[in-house]
């Protein structure tokens, strides 16, 4: 027990971490340029569980000030994951709007097939 | 103070530096028309020389003109002022320059080459260069302006723009650059570490400040970092050069550039190590056996080559590591006859050159082998190197004889043999391998003309006015040696 | 009163730009919108740095809020002189931007690559302005998106290819970043960068700290194309719009050198970071392989634009290295360096833009004797490429004399051979191009050409001049730098 303990108090960075790990490794490992974006998704959000999980404070609520309440949520992390899931959205957007105009000129989104292309074209 | 029309000295330096550079800028204006191009070059050329020639009649009073420096930061200036030594070099640069303009005109011409307009340009800025080598107060001025005579040169080695320029060009920019990157600046960087100061201070700024062990690298890194001066091993740009039409060989492998080199090596040696403070070191004796060894053996790689040029080249290597040699004796009286030998090997040295373009202008010959006879068809060009010649061996009554004169006296009083031994022996060579090429072309028998060598007489006349001037000049120097005589002693403090 | 403002105007300017010529249909209402937006830009700079010099730091609340709290913009003399270049670029390339982008880019993308343009701008600045870590990647991401974007609009379909390349690799980058900025908050508590430097400071350093340390020095190194994080960038200079490329090469590389800088400095502190895992000596063995490495690619690359890119790589390098050697006149190297490499990449990505312009292509084959016919615009390129190799005379001297004197200083005299070796490999490929562009009798379809028109070539002889004018009278530049190297060492954010 005693070994698991601090491995279970920490289990939001596992996930944090798998999801991190998961998420490159799909951006690495991928030749098509959609699982490519799925994957960089995986790989924000993880960051998203990062920053918000430690917010959270057992017992505490959300930070709307009240007299009976002592105990509050940190909720600067939620603005700021607001934020980034923004910027995530805007990222993923630009990245599939390329992919689209990849397709159209190539004809394919798998990169192998496109550095062919680009083989033959040298 | 009695300058004529421009009282202030200041004011002459000033426009003494900045002349080459309207040159520069006017020439490509008139690029349509060629004479008036020409002109432009003329009358700059003049007008630096007189003002050269104001200068000099300043320093020669004592006087010390100056520039107020430019800060680069904090700590770092560009800033000018001329000593003896700047002054006997802006004197033979400017001189020859005129001289040199010339010759070009009708060698260029003579040969049709092409792209004249930026050739005469590039020619000016490498003028400006070698003044602004001449005068800089400083290591890094004398750097900066170091790094434009190799860079506005270039152009000029790669003139022809064929593959064997191109060759040639890269060996002599990647030379050039590598050492006074590699070696020179941090020398620079590190002197000044090491003194608290770039500045030129007669003495050395070096004395007393730096272990003798740190003073040898350092002179090292000098030496080697100054690629220019041509010490073996570093020589093989000069050569590779030879691929320039013959006016940049002349006046700038054969003067401007080289001299830059050896200047510099001299001027450091006087003016940031000091005379006296690396006697004392004693870590600089070496550098007297590697001039030795580079005398000797460009001299002996002379004698082998067939090529006219390189032939030249190899001598005027040998003929740099003479001043390095007069330099490593480290007596005030070899420093007189290093200052005197760069005068004299330049105005006999431009004479070969002169010489050989001429040849090459008339009769299309560049080798030794060709050359019988042609003193007959070509009497005042191979007189001129007859004597140019001469001066190369060290014969009076030509110049070469003076600098060699004060060097062996300064060896014999110090009972340096090693350098006497190197002097005596690198004249038999010198003999050896120009006296034969004046024999043949004076006593042997001219082949028959044939369709690829059809008969000829004299190079087009700005040539031979240019060569017999220097080669007047040559034997001149010998009976009226006082200006340039009267500086280097300066220098030393002799008079 | 407007003085006041100034930190937020030098961001919102570029930014509303951007919006107003997103809403115009043609490229010239756009570029002179543009135009407008990079002028006053540059003016309220140049007014901020007066405040800066005048009055020190300044520091400026968002919305009233008082940092820690409120995002807080503060400008000292390490980011005046950042924004200083950012904003100067942009100004002096718009004029070139007009007639380069009329040609590379379809009428209906002129108004889209201005707004981009813009908002790279506005990024850029903003990253540098902000005294906030989590401002700075929202920033960060802003000027990324609008590169992508803006690399996407180049002329060859590969531009796709080298935008969606990048865009994985920026992203990466900026997440990265955001990971360790995540960590530090979680640490302390707090995202404004003085308050970290406080908190920092009475916090042990542990392997928390450590691990956000990492995870910062690589999301910002894959931004500044620190060697080997670097392969995004050949590609992406290569196919940008000429003008992007100029913009791109100038300031986005220096800007997240900036961004360093200042976590390292500023924000950790650097004798926190010279502890038992050496980082400092990791960067500087990567700086040095970044100098010789990339100019090694330099010197085979074909594609003259390319072979500048890996040239940047290499430059990056030379940055990084005064980082990392943490002494002031070494900090004082890196920093001039940040303006004089703008000059001299501008420079020669502008010269090669107009001869891509004039001639259609940047191969070394098909610019046989194209200095010839376009002495200007080659003269330029070989200023820049001076500069590149460090010749005396030029900034890129400047550069490596403080860089060379901070070795020496160190006692680390290895170090000054090496900088000084690795920047004569410039020497070869700078020469490569010269000798072909001069040395080689222009081709038929290159003789036939002219020298750039006067609005491409006045942008890159300015920068070349000034390459030579910083060169020689380098007060401004180094005085600048070394002003902000003792600001950063004396840690008063």
């Amino acid at each position: 027990m005693e070994v698991i303990q601090p491995i279970l108090a920490h289990f939001n960075h596992w996930i944090t971490i798998f999801l991190l790990v998961a998420g490159l490794y799909v951006v690495v490992a991928r030749g098509n340029m959609i699982k490519k974006l799925i994957g960089l998704s995986l790989f924000q959000t993880s960051v998203y569980l990062l920053y918000i999980s430690p917010g959270k404070i057992f017992g505490g609520t959300a930070p709307i000030i009240d007299d009976k309440i002592e105990v509050y949520s940190n909720p600067l992390p939620h603005v700021l994951i607001l934020t980034a899931i923004v910027v995530g959205v805007a990222t993923l957007a630009l990245g599939l709007g390329l992919v689209v105009r990849i397709n159209e000129v190539y004809g394919t989104i798998e990169e192998d097939e496109i550095f062919t292309q680009e083989d033959d074209e040298e | 103070m009695n300058g004529g029309i421009f009282p202030e000295g200041n004011t002459v330096m000033a426009l003494t530096l900045i002349v080459p550079l309207i040159g520069a800028v006017l020439i490509p204006l008139f690029r349509a028309k060629p004479n008036m191009r020409e002109t432009v070059t003329l009358i700059t050329a003049g007008v630096l020389f007189d003002l050269v020639v104001i200068l000099a009649d300043k320093v020669l009073k004592g006087g010390v003109p100056s520039l107020p420096p430019l800060e680069v930061f904090a700590g770092l200036e560009i800033k000018f002022e001329i000593e003896p030594l700047g002054m006997i070099f802006a004197l033979v640069a400017s001189t020859l320059w005129i001289v040199n303009s010339i010759y070009s005109i009708g060698y260029m011409r003579g040969n049709n080459e092409p792209r004249q307009t930026p050739f005469y340009i590039c020619f000016a800025v490498a003028i400006f260069a070698t003044l602004g080598i001449a005068f800089a107060a400083n290591l890094f001025t004398l750097f900066l302006f170091y790094e434009v005579l190799t860079l506005s040169t270039y152009p000029l080695v790669t003139h022809k723009a064929n593959d064997d320029a191109k060759k040639a060009g890269r060996v002599y920019l990647v030379l050039l650059l590598a050492t006074s990157m590699l070696l020179l600046l941090p020398a620079i960087i590190w002197t000044g570490a090491l003194a608290g100061t770039l500045d030129f201070v007669p003495g050395g700024i070096l004395a007393g400040k730096v272990s003798p062990a740190m003073m040898g690298v350092l002179l090292f890194l000098f030496v080697y970092g100054i690629g220019k001066a041509a010490v073996m091993p570093v020589h093989f740009w000069l050569p590779a050069a030879m691929v320039a039409p013959t006016p940049v060989s002349a006046l700038l492998h054969a003067v401007a550039v080289v001299k830059a080199g050896v200047f510099s090596v001299v001027k450091i040696v006087v003016y940031v190590f000091g005379v006296d403070a690396l006697r004392e070191a004693g870590t600089g004796d070496w550098l007297a056996y590697v001039a030795g060894f580079t005398v000797i053996v460009a001299s002996l790689v002379a004698l082998r080559q067939d090529n006219l040029k390189k032939r030249l080249a190899f001598s005027t290597i040998s003929q740099l590591s003479y001043v390095v040699l007069a330099t490593a004796i480290l007596t005030p009286i070899s420093l007189v006859g290093a200052a005197m030998h760069i005068a004299a090997h330049a105005v006999s040295k431009i004479t070969l050159f002169f010489a050989a373009g001429s040849i090459y202008t008339a009769a299309h010959l560049t080798e030794v082998s060709q050359l019988n006879g042609i003193g007959r068809r070509m009497p005042w060009t191979m007189t001129a190197f007859a004597i140019g010649a001469l001066s190369m061996i060290g014969l009076p009554p030509t110049a070469g004889f003076l600098g060699k004169w004060f060097m062996l006296t300064g060896a014999v009083e110090t009972s340096q043999w090693v350098p006497v031994g190197v002097i005596v022996l690198s004249t038999l060579l010198n003999a050896a391998y120009f006296l034969p090429i004046i024999y043949n072309a004076f006593f042997k028998a001219p082949p028959k003309p044939d369709k690829h060598h059809p008969a000829h007489g004299e190079a087009p006349w700005p040539i031979v006015l240019a060569l017999t001037a220097t080669a007047t000049g040559t034997v001149l120097l010998f009976f009226f040696p006082g200006v340039p005589l009267t500086l280097a002693k300066m220098m030393m403090g002799l008079n | 009163m407007i003085a006041h403002h100034l930190p937020v105007i030098i961001v919102l300017v570029p930014l509303f730009g951007a919006l107003l010529s997103a809403l115009t249909k043609r490229g010239a209402v756009a570029w002179g919108i543009a135009l407008i937006a990079t002028v006053l830009t540059l003016a309220a700079t140049i007014g901020l740095l007066g405040h800066v010099l005048h009055d020190g730091v300044i520091s400026y609340e968002i919305g009233g809020w008082a940092p820690p709290i409120g995002i807080e913009y503060r400008v000292d003399m390490a980011n005046a002189l950042v924004i200083l270049i950012v904003a100067t670029i942009a100004t002096v390339i718009m004029p070139y931007a007009r007639v380069s982008v009329a040609k590379e880019l379809a009428a209906d993308q002129q108004a889209w690559f201005y707004t981009m343009y813009m908002l790279c701008v506005a990024g850029l600045i903003g990253i540098a302005v902000t005294g906030d870590a989590f401002n700075a990647f929202v920033f960060l991401e802003v000027s990324s998106l609008a590169t992508y974007t803006m690399i996407a609009l180049g002329q060859s379909r590969r531009s796709l290819l080298s935008a969606y390349q990048y865009l994985i690799m920026g992203t990466i980058g900026a997440t990265f970043y955001i990971i360790g900025i995540g960590l530090l908050l979680t640490i302390t508590g707090t995202l404004n960068f003085v308050d970290l430097a406080a908190r920092i400071a009475v916090t042990p350093y542990d392997r928390a700290m450590l691990t956000a340390l990492a995870f910062i020095t690589v999301g910002i190194g894959l931004k500044l194309a620190l060697f080997p994080l670097h392969v995004w960038l050949p590609n992406a200079y290569a196919r940008a719009p000429s003008t992007g490329t100029a913009l791109l090469a100038s300031t986005a590389t220096k800007v997240a050198v900036y961004l360093l800088i200042r976590v390292y400095f500023n924000v950790f502190g650097i004798s926190n970071i010279v502890g038992d895992v050496p980082v400092l000596e990791l960067l500087l063995v990567l700086s040095i392989a970044a100098m010789f490495f990339a100019s090694f690619v330099a010197v085979f690359e074909k594609n003259v634009k390319r072979l500048l890119a890996y040239s940047s790589v290499a430059q990056v390098g030379y940055m990084i290295l005064g980082l990392s050697m943490a002494t002031s006149t070494a900090l004082t190297g890196t920093l001039v360096h940040l303006a004089n490499h703008a000059m001299m990449k501008g420079a020669a990505f502008l010269a090669i833009g107009a001869v891509s312009y004039q001639l259609g292509s940047v191969s070394l084959e098909r610019m046989k004797g194209i200095g010839r016919v376009m002495p200007v615009t080659m003269g330029c390129f070989v200023v820049a490429g001076l500069s590149l190799i460090g010749v005396p005379g030029t900034v890129g001297f400047i550069s490596k004399y403080y860089l060379v004197v901070a070795a020496f200083e160190k006692g680390w005299w290895w170090l000054a051979f090496m900088i000084v070796a690795s920047s004569l490999i410039a020497v070869f490929y700078v020469g490569r191009v010269v000798e072909v562009a001069w040395f080689a009798e222009p081709s038929k379809e290159a003789a036939k050409l002219k020298e750039a028109p006067l609005s491409l070539l006045l942008p890159t002889v300015a920068l070349a001049a000034a390459c030579v004018f910083f060169g020689v009278d380098a007060s401004l530049t180094a005085g600048l730098a070394e002003a902000a190297a003792n600001a950063l060492f004396g840690g008063s954010l």
